[in-house]
């Protein structure tokens, strides 16, 4: 706060502190209280709202604990985003260590280049091309059957099509991070554990990913949070017997009418993410500030 | 178990460019043996070979009298201290030191006794539970030397270990590296570009330069007869007066030069008609008229405490060094004055010029 003052004056670092702190409020602060207020009351026509059955109470949470679909999809959202997480982190782990350590400038930039520049397409868009690719009759299931390998086209589409899109679409979130920690490890370590005698296991058992532990906590954070919330990918690539939690925030919302009970369940979803977040970080003993950088 | 190392013929290139040519010596096991040159010699490359992390592009590896080509540096009896020392900063030093027998599969109770006994071996006991980052640079160097003495290599490889610590501190270890090479009697494989380091602690030197090996000697062989012009430049300080062959025989030289004909031991070819460098060191110039004698316009004196240097210049413009000992400074000419020094034939070698 004082070096900002310092280095900016008085004028400029007040005006950034009130933007800082009005942009807190005003989106993030004001709607989430508000949110709270809506999960909080009963969902009544307008007329009576503010009459006296308009009264706080813990019914919109408790439909949940007591509706057995919900209360399942909404625990398998939250193994399921864990299990996205952990499958990100497989297929990105030996991509950052190889961008980090092993790549020269050249195959480093054309690695960068090609993981990043999807991104430039909408994630609707990305998503939609992956349900063209695991279509019943589209080009996965061609190529299978065209090599031996299906006698019949396979029906990606539900949890295994759900997985691959998010496990796609949340790459970068995790190899960025992942890719920045490992980077700032220096060869000699590697070198020196194999010189002691440490094959490829014990070498990254023992020094990259113990250097590595806050990139791969703040990977395995974002591809959580961001699986969680994840709407496009289960509503495109999913089944009725894959739903996503958040599928089901929507209907509440603008199908049901009922945001009411909308944001009790918005408001579940948002506080068990962030047990679970605060939870792994402690397990893992990595702190927030770490993430933050 | 100590081992020996046979370097024959190794080469390496990467891309066009040649890191090292032909390089050829034998290190007896139990040796100290140091590899001097200035930075981009060749020598760490050649320490990279040994160790394994390079496969010379030419040549043979031999540790042990084993061929080691294709084997990776977790399978060779070598272990390596890095400049960087590359201790695992999140491991508390007993595991450091201990990494290498878990990789070996030793149980975690044997490995701490091990390590334990390294740490008295290096008087840090009770250091084991620290993390690295809490010790200081002398410390550290310690911990990773008994890092790599836990496998119990034949061959230990240090690349410039000392070169991040002050003065003070690297004399000390120095003597330290010095006594527990003779203690274990591991053969030592030292790289450095600092010749006072190398004549110091090595039984034998290879001193190199640009890819090429200049010479293999005892510190004193490589001091007083210096092989090759660029040893008798790089190894200890010179006077380096060119000139013209005039006379051979007995394994002495007479150079005509532009302060008159000096006399020299003649060091390798140095026949009649070539052009050749003598060169004297500042502490065989003695102040007063001699056998050889050179005169220069005092330009400074440095007092360095043991001895004075006193920097000159000779009628054509070059340079001048003499050392003088502080026990003798009464000597010393007084700068702005020309003054006279003189040297034995002895003590200066000459060299015909590459």
């Amino acid at each position: 706060m004082r070096d900002l003052y310092a280095r900016f004056g008085g004028g400029l670092a007040t005006i950034f502190l009130t933007l800082v702190l009005v942009w807190l409020a005003a989106m993030v602060l004001a709607p989430n209280l508000m949110m709270i207020d809506y999960a909080l009351r009963p969902n009544l026509p307008p007329l009576q709202q503010g009459e006296p059955q308009d009264v706080r109470s813990l019914d919109n949470f408790l439909y949940l604990a007591n509706e057995g679909v919900h209360r399942a999809i909404f625990l398998k959202t939250i193994w399921a985003s864990a299990l996205v997480a952990a499958l990100t982190l497989v297929v990105c782990y030996p991509i950052a260590f190889w961008m980090a350590q092993r790549a020269t400038p050249a195959q480093l930039s054309i690695a960068l280049m090609l993981v990043i520049i999807p991104f430039f397409i909408n994630e609707v868009l990305r998503t939609l091309a992956w349900f063209i690719l695991l279509a019943y009759r589209g080009p996965l299931n061609a190529v299978l059957q065209g090599i031996g390998l299906i006698d019949a086209p396979i029906r990606w589409q539900g949890n295994g099509g759900v997985l691959a899109g998010m496990v796609y679409a949340y790459i970068l979130f995790m190899l960025l991070p992942i890719y920045n920690a490992i980077e700032s490890l220096d060869k000699s370590q590697l070198e020196a554990a194999r010189d002691l005698g440490a094959g490829t296991v014990r070498t990254h058992r023992r020094v990259v990913i113990p250097h590595a532990k806050a990139g791969i906590a703040t990977g395995c954070v974002f591809t959580f949070m961001l699986a969680a919330g994840s709407y496009v990918a289960p509503a495109l690539l999913g089944s009725p017997g894959s739903r996503w939690f958040t599928e089901i925030i929507y209907n509440w919302f603008f199908e049901g009418g009922d945001w009411n009970r909308g944001a009790a369940y918005a408001l579940t979803l948002l506080v068990l993410c962030l047990a679970v977040v605060l939870v792994t970080l402690r397990v893992f003993r990595v702190n927030l500030t770490d993430v933050a950088k | 178990m100590s081992h020996s190392v046979e370097l024959d013929g190794i080469g390496m290139r990467f891309g066009t460019t040649r890191a090292v040519s032909d390089v050829s010596f034998t290190v007896g096991a139990g040796e100290f043996f140091s590899i001097l040159g200035p930075s981009g010699c060749g020598k760490t490359t050649i320490l990279r070979m040994i160790a394994g992390f390079l496969e010379p592009t030419e040549g043979r590896v031999l540790i042990g009298g084993r061929d080691m080509r294709g084997l990776g540096p977790n399978q060779r009896p070598t272990a390596m201290i890095f400049q960087s020392l590359a201790l695992f900063p999140l491991m508390p030093v007993w595991e450091n030191i201990a990494f290498g027998l878990e990789a070996r599969g030793m149980g975690r109770a044997e490995r701490r006794k091990r390590a334990d006994d390294l740490l008295r071996l290096i008087a840090l006991e009770g250091y084991g539970d620290r993390m690295p980052g809490e010790l200081s640079g002398g410390q550290r160097q310690r911990v990773a030397i008994a890092r790599a003495l836990a496998v119990e290599p034949g061959v230990l490889l240090l690349d410039e270990p000392l070169s991040a610590l002050d003065l003070k501190l690297r004399q000390h270890m120095r003597a330290e590296l010095r006594a527990l090479q003779k203690r274990t009697g591991v053969t030592f494989i030292y790289i450095t570009h600092d010749q006072s380091e190398a004549l110091a602690m090595s039984d034998r030197v290879a001193v190199m330069s640009a890819g090429l090996l200049q010479q293999v000697a005892t510190p004193r062989q490589l001091y007083d007869n210096p092989a090759t012009p660029f040893v008798a430049r790089f190894v200890g300080e010179t006077n380096a007066i060119a000139g013209r062959v005039s006379a051979v025989g007995d394994g002495m030289a007479r150079v005509d030069t532009a302060l008159g004909p000096l006399h020299g031991r003649a060091q390798g070819a140095v026949a009649i008609g070539q052009n050749a460098t003598l060169y004297v060191r500042p502490e065989a110039l003695v102040p007063g008229v001699g056998a050889n004698t050179l005169r220069a316009r005092v330009s400074r004196m440095d007092f360095e405490g043991a001895f004075a240097l006193v920097h000159g210049q000779f009628p054509d413009g070059a340079a001048l060094t003499a050392a003088v000992p502080s026990t003798r400074l009464a000597d010393a000419p007084a700068p702005g004055t020309d003054a006279s020094f003189s040297f034995a034939p002895d003590h200066a070698v000459v060299l015909a010029d590459a």
